[in-house]
């Protein structure tokens, strides 16, 4: 009876609110939209829910946290500190560590969600890349979210230097530093962004406005634009049976995806206090306050910015006889800073934004995907991205170069020269690695699919004949192996072919020359025809891997 | 006086003023600095018994009279408290031709290492080993608080801010202090071993060392307030950490939510 009564009122409730905001429309669309399910999906809701943990407890700090380079005494519960001279960053975030009740909790998940939130935007892009989830229509998403990665570091960088301790103060001392080696501009800049001589008594409160506001303001936003485009696109799915182009399969938001990814929300903010409660970050009481004359052994930056610093370290001060800063025109030239500080991160970022249009140049391919390619398919890409995570995590390891040395008691130098040289070979030898590994993970699931699995039964027939048997795949498990398409190389075209057709069409060859033909329905007829009795197939009818891209793939020499 | 002046145009009398500034300036020198540190009273017995073990086991390289040879320096003014470092620390004797000694387990008794000592402090004025009263550690919160401050703008650069140690050049490096006595600490800043510069009594003063070895000790004693420190290496560890642990928890929870569904 009551029930009834509290159902009737909801639904008067409901329904007035309805009439006003209309929002089952939304619902209606929205809670029927359907998400397709796989683990390397919900890398990009670790993103979103770490930055949701951000802004909570980023919010609880704001309210102790005082930007100001005022200096003052510190007369709190660090022994170790009293009666330093600090300024009132460094002793309210001490403040907030040792006196405010759960004050270390709320900073140390603030700064691990904040390494788990850049590494997981890491994560997830290098998923995007690898299953081609940036091509048509979805481009303009991936720059969306490279603008994201950008405002992440940011955020993650502005932040780290809001407590004004020793170990970040170094780290805006490089940042300095690196801005002034701009050529002919660089110290106007670092006087107007300091306010002055570094470090000047500006920086902190314009950091902190940066990193409380513009910067959260802007990556909201940019997920706002993100997400949307996400629910406009519809999601990608993995290539299957029953998936298609034009289809997307998986759950419906309401009930399953909804309390799914609610509760994923949970787990990240759970495992999130769990390192927190648990581990040590940033220790600011041992640091220090800041003060541009001391410097302790081992300081990095945030483990995201690490390749800035290890490029830096890497960079020599001399090729052979020619320094690399000089001066000419009256102006100093830092080379030596701007080339690892400024030139290679602006490099590697322009590629990243490029590279959807890049690959749609030289593939010549504007067709819309709905479906993820398996990163073995796409030997070149893969390859390419691999490269290009070694080339990172090379500049990373430079930046680590004291720690390595100390506690693997190899020579700082000897690893120095090792890393130089890594930086230049590195990046091919790992492409040319990776794409061997995929076209062999691909001639497996052609032989796979063709002959299908090896049982380990030999049989000899009654003319002495011996064979293994094979096992055929069932047709739902060989459909994901056949159903990529083959690849073709871009053509110089017909008559004068200018020079950039010329480059596209070496880059396309690039790309696409060494290919393994999927396996074309007429193969898969004629393996079963003849391959009744599951005869092992021999080495030589491997298909053809060169230059000339027929689609076709090869015959069987039988 | 006259005699004087009338001299004062000899072709000698410049070399006569030379010497006499000479003269003034070493002796103020003499009186003004601060008496190099001696030996406490060593017995006659205990430096010829020191003098055996010498023999036996450091000339091999530092020379019979420990004049120092290609494979090692002299020991002649070095004192006994840079004996009682290097051997009290297990640093010497060298156990391989190295960059830069070990610590390793000590190869001496304290008596033993005292008798060198003084053998060594009898070959001529060297650093001697502190007085009781700087080998331990002091609790008071003002001076740790200064013992921080001194370490972090003298040494900080070299040991790590919280003396975890780092990395020097070409394969030597600046060692963990963290269970490093108030005695070696002290002795090690008095005489400057390997690549450390030394710091004199005039630059820090005796109190001062005491200082910077007890904010070694809290540091290295002091429970840490937000748990596990990762060796106390800052953000490389933990970014390892949040890579290796985080993102393996999460990405491993995102299996098992996404191997539910299918």
């Amino acid at each position: 009876m009551s029930s009834i009564l509290t159902d009737k009122r909801t639904a008067t409730l409901a329904g007035y609110v309805d009439d006003r905001v209309g929002a089952s429309k939304i619902v209606k669309t929205f809670a029927r939209k359907i998400f397709p399910d796989h683990w390397s999906f919900m890398l990009g809701e670790v993103c979103l829910y770490t930055f949701v943990v951000l802004l909570i407890s980023g919010t609880f700090l704001t309210f102790w946290y005082t930007p100001s380079m005022a200096l003052t005494t510190y007369e709190g519960s660090y022994p170790a500190l009293v009666g330093q001279t600090v300024s009132e960053a460094y002793a309210t975030t001490l403040h907030i560590s040792f006196d405010i009740r759960g004050g270390l909790l709320i900073r140390q998940i603030h700064h691990w969600a904040a390494l788990l939130f850049v590494a997981a935007i890491l994560a997830h892009m290098a998923r995007i890349f690898v299953t081609g989830a940036f091509r048509k229509p979805r481009e303009l998403n991936w720059v969306v979210g490279c603008v994201l990665a950008i405002l992440a570091l940011a955020a993650g960088f502005t932040g780290y230097s809001l407590p004004d301790d020793l170990l970040s103060g170094n780290g805006l001392r490089i940042i300095s530093g690196v801005i002034q080696a701009i050529p002919v501009v660089g110290t106007y800049m670092a006087f107007f962004i300091f306010g002055g001589e570094f470090p000047g008594e500006v920086i902190i409160p314009r950091l902190f406005i940066m990193h409380v506001m513009l910067i959260p303001a802007a990556l909201l936003a940019m997920i706002g634009i993100h997400l949307g485009m996400l629910v406009m696109h519809k999601h990608m799915q993995f290539p299957g049976p029953g998936r298609t182009n034009n289809n997307v399969v998986g759950y419906p938001v309401l009930p399953v995806y909804a309390a799914k990814a609610g509760g994923f929300f949970f787990i990240v903010f759970g495992v999130v206090v769990l390192m927190a409660a648990t581990v040590t970050i940033n220790p600011i009481w041992n640091y220090g306050p800041y003060d541009p004359s001391p410097i302790g052994a081992g300081t990095q930056p945030d483990w995201y910015i690490l390749f800035v610093d290890g490029a830096l370290r890497l960079m020599p001060g001399w090729l052979g006889p020619v320094p690399t800063e000089f001066s000419t025109f009256g102006y100093v030239w830092s080379l030596n800073i701007l080339l690892p500080g400024a030139v290679v991160p602006g490099i590697m970022i322009m590629g990243l934004f490029a590279y959807p249009w890049i690959e749609q140049w030289l593939t010549g391919d504007t067709r819309e995907h709905h479906l993820l390619d398996r990163p073995r398919n796409k030997p070149t890409r893969t390859g390419l991205g691999v490269a290009a995570l070694v080339f990172y995590v090379v500049m990373a390891l430079a930046a680590t170069n004291d720690l390595v040395a100390t506690h693997f008691h190899i020579s700082i130098n000897d690893m120095t020269y090792v890393l130089r040289t890594l930086f230049f070979v590195g990046p091919p030898i790992a492409f040319w690695v990776t794409k061997r590994i995929c076209l062999g993970l691909q001639r497996r699931d052609r032989e796979l699919a063709l002959h299908g699995r090896e049982s380990g039964r030999i049989v000899r027939t009654a003319d002495g004949e011996y064979f293994e048997v094979h096992e055929p795949l069932d047709v739902y498990e060989r459909w994901n192996l056949v159903q990529h398409e083959d690849e073709v190389v871009v053509p110089l075209p017909q008559g004068r072919a200018t020079t950039l057709d010329k480059l596209r069409a070496r880059l396309s060859a690039f790309f696409f020359e060494d290919r393994i033909a999927p396996v074309t329905p007429a193969e898969l007829e004629a393996a079963h025809a003849h391959g009744g009795h599951g005869e092992v197939e021999s080495g030589h009818d491997v298909p053809a891997v060169g230059a000339t891209g027929h689609g076709t793939g090869s015959s069987h020499g039988h | 006086m006259k005699a004087l002046a009338a001299r004062r145009r000899h072709p000698l009398g410049g070399v006569v003023v030379m010497l006499l500034a000479l003269l003034v300036v070493g002796g103020a020198y003499s009186v003004l600095t601060p008496a190099p540190a001696s030996a406490a009273a060593a017995t006659d017995d205990d430096i010829q018994a020191g003098k055996e073990l010498f023999l036996a086991n450091c000339a091999n390289c530092h020379g019979l009279q420990a004049q120092g040879t290609d494979a090692g320096p002299t020991l002649i003014g070095v004192g006994s408290a840079s004996v009682d470092f290097q051997v009290g620390t297990g640093r010497m004797p060298l156990s391989a031709n190295q960059p830069q000694a070990h610590d390793k387990p000590v190869q001496f008794s304290d008596e033993q290492i005292a008798q060198m000592g003084a053998f060594v402090a009898s070959l001529g004025p060297g650093p001697a080993v502190p007085p009781a009263e700087f080998q331990e550690f002091t609790d008071d919160p003002e001076r740790i608080s200064k013992g921080n401050e001194l370490f972090r703008t003298n040494c900080a650069m070299c040991h790590n801010v919280v003396g975890a140690g780092g990395a020097l050049t070409r394969g030597k490096w600046a060692p963990n202090l963290q269970d490093v006595s108030a005695k070696h600490i002290y002795e090690a800043m008095l005489t400057g071993p390997q690549s450390m510069p030394v710091f004199n009594d005039a630059n820090i003063t005796p109190e001062e060392k005491q200082d910077i070895a007890s904010y070694l000790h809290f540091a290295g004693t002091e429970p840490s307030p937000g748990g596990l420190t990762l060796g106390g290496l800052g953000p490389v560890s933990e970014g390892l950490f949040a890579w290796a642990a985080g993102i393996l928890a999460l990405v491993g929870c995102a299996v098992w939510l996404g191997a539910k569904a299918s």
